[in-house]
């Protein structure tokens, strides 16, 4: 009865993806410029805007992967 | 100061009124018995994957959230977007821990992180040391939801003298006390409905309709002083403003789940699984936050600050007047009251819910555990309802009696000590390897450590750590989390050495973890 449900409280090569996430949020070198804007948005706003999107879809793809 | 503004201040009664009402009916939306604590505390842990996201999106975007984010990036820039990778890098963590802690809480019958730490570590004294910060990190928290009703209603024109100025905050709170007291958890759950629509309306018309009057996001922008458009690039021997922006996004996230009422929130889910589905939900909050944050820009833009119909109000609540001044300025009166409603009721669902956390936590940590050890259900949860009505009463006088810097000043520190209780209870969740004693000796030396730092530093939230002639500004809860942890595990060998006893009384179950 068990098997099924020890494989998803273990480790998941898919929560690579919430390490993607962390990385690219919280290093500001990445974002902190002006340019490209964007609608005369500047990159550092569309950019982490953009992310709260990506963030969100990792997590839905994360909770279906490791559904039991 | 303008005077009453009479359509905006009826529409903000009228939704004021109608979301009271809606929290005293609450008390019979999936009826329980509100005489026992897990039905009046956590709702009887009935709320699907929806109702658990209006409540925890209601619970952790406050009122204050809505005020003091906007105006700090109308003060201070880009630093003040931080709140956006924060609450990004939050729900990888409420993804991976919290359904565990649902769980076991779950099997157990545990209500707070007291009873969790309790249980799995059989240490009464680092339960108690955990009960003792929520309750105290808790309290300007919720003081600071009513700066928020403070702010909206001066900006509605209303204005007195002594008594009489403090009527509509003694109201509101008369309202929020009498119906947390009668209806439980199940009253915010149910205006946070109402409040979230509410703010999800007058964030997507100011974020369409200000920009379309102020020509668009390039001339906003254009407008903003260039220093404050991106974060100033670290000079030499430093990492200035990138690690100061990195570390509090991080550490902000590491705290927020640890604060009580998050844990009520997430605790009163009706399953692990709608936790996790609420990890990938809970971000439509975040891009709202950005949203806001932006709405600083506009008011810089629309430079709401030198216009003299605002200049009082700046005067008495400073940069926090910069959204209320820049939706009077921008919008018809009947909107204002709209979304000045949607902050006041913004206020009033986590005010609600910090009281319930904190009253949950005196109940079964303090007084439970060191005055009456059996109560029965019924006089559990009445003592519960009293407390909960204190806590209010003691963040109103707060509030009324002593500036409000000082709040704010407070919930800073609170961020410091809530996150001290990391090790216990998020790691916790994972690992029984860590002994109790060394961890309350991390704990004690993390809150000393971090309220030292916070007091050097000027009680600003960042402290610039000198280390081989490089400087590291960073958020204090971060710095000393760490140091936490460190001391927790370099002792508890040396604690587990000393006493052979010590360690092995875990009441909770590996199986007590999952589904």
């Amino acid at each position: 009865m068990n098997h099924t449900q020890d494989k998803g409280r273990g480790w998941s090569w898919w929560y690579l993806l919430f390490v993607v996430q962390f990385i690219a949020v919280l290093w500001p070198p990445f974002y902190n410029s002006i340019e490209p804007s964007w609608m005369g948005i500047p990159y550092f706003y569309w950019y982490q805007m953009l992310w709260v999107i990506v963030a969100a879809v990792f997590t839905a793809v994360v909770h279906f992967a490791t559904r039991r | 100061m303008q005077g009453v503004n009479w359509v905006a201040l009826i529409v903000f009664i009228l939704l004021f009124a109608s979301v009271s009402w809606l929290g005293f009916a609450a008390a019979r939306w999936r009826r329980g018995d509100l005489d026992q604590l897990h039905e009046w505390g956590l709702g009887g842990r009935r709320f699907g994957t929806l109702i658990t996201w209006f409540l925890v999106g209601g619970d952790l975007y406050t009122a204050y959230t809505f005020i003091a984010v906007p105006a700090l990036a109308f003060g201070s820039g880009a630093l003040a977007f931080f709140a956006v990778p924060y609450t990004i890098v939050i729900y990888p963590i409420l993804f991976l821990v919290f359904p565990r802690l649902w769980y076991v809480c779950h099997k157990r019958g545990y209500i707070t992180a007291g009873d969790f730490v309790k249980g799995r570590f059989g240490n009464r004294w680092l339960a108690l040391a955990i009960t003792i910060t929520g309750i105290v990190a808790t309290m300007p928290y919720i003081a600071l939801q009513l700066v928020g009703i403070q702010v909206v209603v001066g900006a509605l024109g209303i204005s007195g003298t002594g008594f009489m100025a403090e009527m509509p905050l003694l109201i509101a709170f008369a309202v929020l006390a009498a119906f947390t007291y009668s209806s439980g958890l199940r009253a915010p759950a149910s205006i946070a409905i109402v409040k979230d629509i509410l703010i999800y309306i007058t964030a997507f018309a100011a974020v369409i309709i200000i920009p379309m009057q102020l020509g668009g996001f390039g001339k906003i922008f254009a407008a903003v002083p260039p220093a404050k458009v991106i974060l100033a690039a670290p000079g030499a021997n430093t990492t200035g403003a990138y690690s100061a922006y990195a570390t509090l996004a991080l550490g902000s996230a590491l705290a927020l789940f640890l604060y009580p009422h998050s844990l009520t929130g997430i605790l009163s889910a009706s399953s692990g699984r709608a936790i996790r589905r609420n990890a990938a939900m809970l971000p439509g909050y975040t891009f709202m936050l950005g949203l806001l944050a932006l709405i600083g820009f506009f008011a810089i833009a629309a430079g709401v600050d030198k216009l003299p119909e605002y200049a009082e109000g700046f005067k008495q609540f400073k940069n926090n007047f910069a959204v209320p001044a820049l939706l009077l300025h921008s919008f018809p009166s009947w909107f204002v009251g709209v979304a000045f409603a949607a902050i006041g009721i913004g206020a009033l669902v986590p005010a609600a819910i910090m009281s319930i956390a904190a009253a949950n936590l005196y109940t079964r940590n303090i007084h439970r555990e060191f005055i009456n050890k059996n109560p029965t259900d019924k006089e559990e949860s009445q003592i519960a309802k009293w407390v909960s009505l204190i806590v209010k009463v003691g963040a109103l006088a707060f509030i009324l009696f002593v500036p409000t810097q000082y709040a704010i000043q407070l919930q800073l520190l609170g961020g410091i000590w809530i996150i001290q209780t990391l090790p216990a209870v998020m790691l916790g969740a994972y690992t029984r390897w860590f002994n109790s004693w060394a961890l309350l000796v991390g704990w004690a030396v993390g809150t000393f450590a971090g309220t030292w730092m916070a007091i050097a530093a000027d009680l600003k939230p960042t402290f610039p750590l000198h280390f081989a002639g490089y400087t590291f500004p960073g958020y204090t809860a971060f710095y000393t989390v760490v140091l936490n942890l460190a001391l927790a595990v370099i002792l508890t060998p040396v604690f587990n050495a000393l006493s052979a006893r010590q360690g092995r009384i875990d009441e909770t179950l590996a199986g007590d973890y999952y589904a």
